[in-house]
């Protein structure tokens, strides 16, 4: 298994998993969210093709409520 | 367009000496808005509440938040299934970032979540007063600028700041009018006129409108809006108060347009002295 981080929480998948396949099992819609690799923002267009390695530290975002 | 043209009937109908312009609006990086008013979304009660007020209020812009997914309960309700992005702008901020970098990061990924360049940029300088860093904010403005990001900048009420975040590429300045949360009103109107006397890009209030006269008293000032969200969120009934604001920001654009009358030191009769019995 490959360990990672996500959101700050270690977490691990199967080795040769991608982003996209990350974001399916956790049941997230790739419209709606942003997702960062070790400070690089992955673009939504590649979510498929970025394989997760040990040791990343992956971020994904969605907007939320908020003011100022 | 049916927004536009609703809008249009309604100014004329509400007023027995329709506008020459019957449709006032202002532009934000090539965007036009006929509300002047932009509401956050942060502090209700709820999803539904807070679309209710968004829709009392007219706003055409809401501001947002960047966070972290709950990894754990992913099928939480979320603000999109309350306030379509399609019909109303989110304009993404950057609250609760104190360094230009943690700024431009929260950004980059906000590009990446919504697509669009515009976006609300603040750096803020301490929790106690969030009061903006003025020399973190002009360091980011200038990177996102160059990133070609259209960044509307929380300022302070400072007119040679707003100049300089102009220059750096500032797409709006939005000066406070007292510290965010704070409900205190415009606590410097002199400064508020300076900055936008002084600017070629929209200013508008960011920050401290406790109830609708502030949000006038903006207007009045010339800004080109006003951005709020605890004197709406934590009104009693905030789906009235969201009314008042449209109300008192439309007003306060008309009187500003209107031209108010000159102040005088003593009294001055509105009826005619002469004929008097």
């Amino acid at each position: 298994m490959i360990s990672f981080d996500l959101n700050g929480e270690p977490r691990s998948i199967t080795p040769g998993a991608s982003v996209a396949d990350l974001a399916r099992e956790i049941g997230l819609d790739p419209a709606k969210i942003a997702v960062e690799r070790n400070l690089e923002i992955v673009p939504r267009s590649t979510l498929s093709d970025v394989i997760i390695v040990d040791g990343d530290k992956i971020e994904i975002v969605h907007f939320v409520g908020g003011g100022q | 367009m049916a927004t536009k043209s609703r809008l249009c009937i309604s100014w004329v109908a509400g007023n027995s000496h329709p506008m020459t312009q019957n449709v006032d609006s202002w532009t934000v990086a090539g965007r036009t808005f006929t509300s002047r008013l932009i509401v956050g979304t942060g502090k209700y009660k709820d999803f539904a509440q807070n679309a209710a007020a968004v829709e009392a209020s007219g706003a055409e812009i809401v501001t947002v938040a960047v966070r972290r997914v709950n990894v754990s309960d992913p099928k939480a309700p979320m603000l999109t299934d309350f306030i379509d992005p399609n019909k109303i702008m989110y304009l993404p901020n950057t609250a609760g970032c104190f360094t230009a970098d943690d700024a431009i990061r929260t950004l980059r990924l906000a590009r990446e979540a919504g697509g669009w360049d515009i976006v609300k940029l603040e750096v803020l300088g301490e929790a106690k007063t969030l009061y903006p860093d003025m020399r973190e904010t002009l360091k980011a403005t200038e990177t996102l600028a160059n990133e070609g990001f259209k960044p509307m900048v929380y300022c302070t009420d400072d007119p040679i700041a707003a100049k300089q975040l102009e220059e750096a590429g500032a797409v709006a300045v939005m000066p406070l009018g007292a510290p965010i949360g704070s409900g205190l009103g415009i606590q410097n109107r002199v400064t508020i006129r300076l900055i936008v006397e002084n600017a070629s890009v929209p200013v508008l209030v960011d920050a401290g409108v406790g109830t609708a006269s502030d949000a006038g008293v903006a207007m009045e000032l010339g800004c080109e809006g006003v951005l709020m969200n605890t004197a709406i969120a934590e009104a009693k009934d905030p789906v009235m108060m969201a009314r008042a604001m449209r109300l008192a920001v439309e007003s306060g654009r008309l009187a500003y347009m209107a031209g108010r009358m000159g102040k005088r030191m003593y009294a001055d009769p509105s009826s005619p002295l002469a004929g008097l019995i």
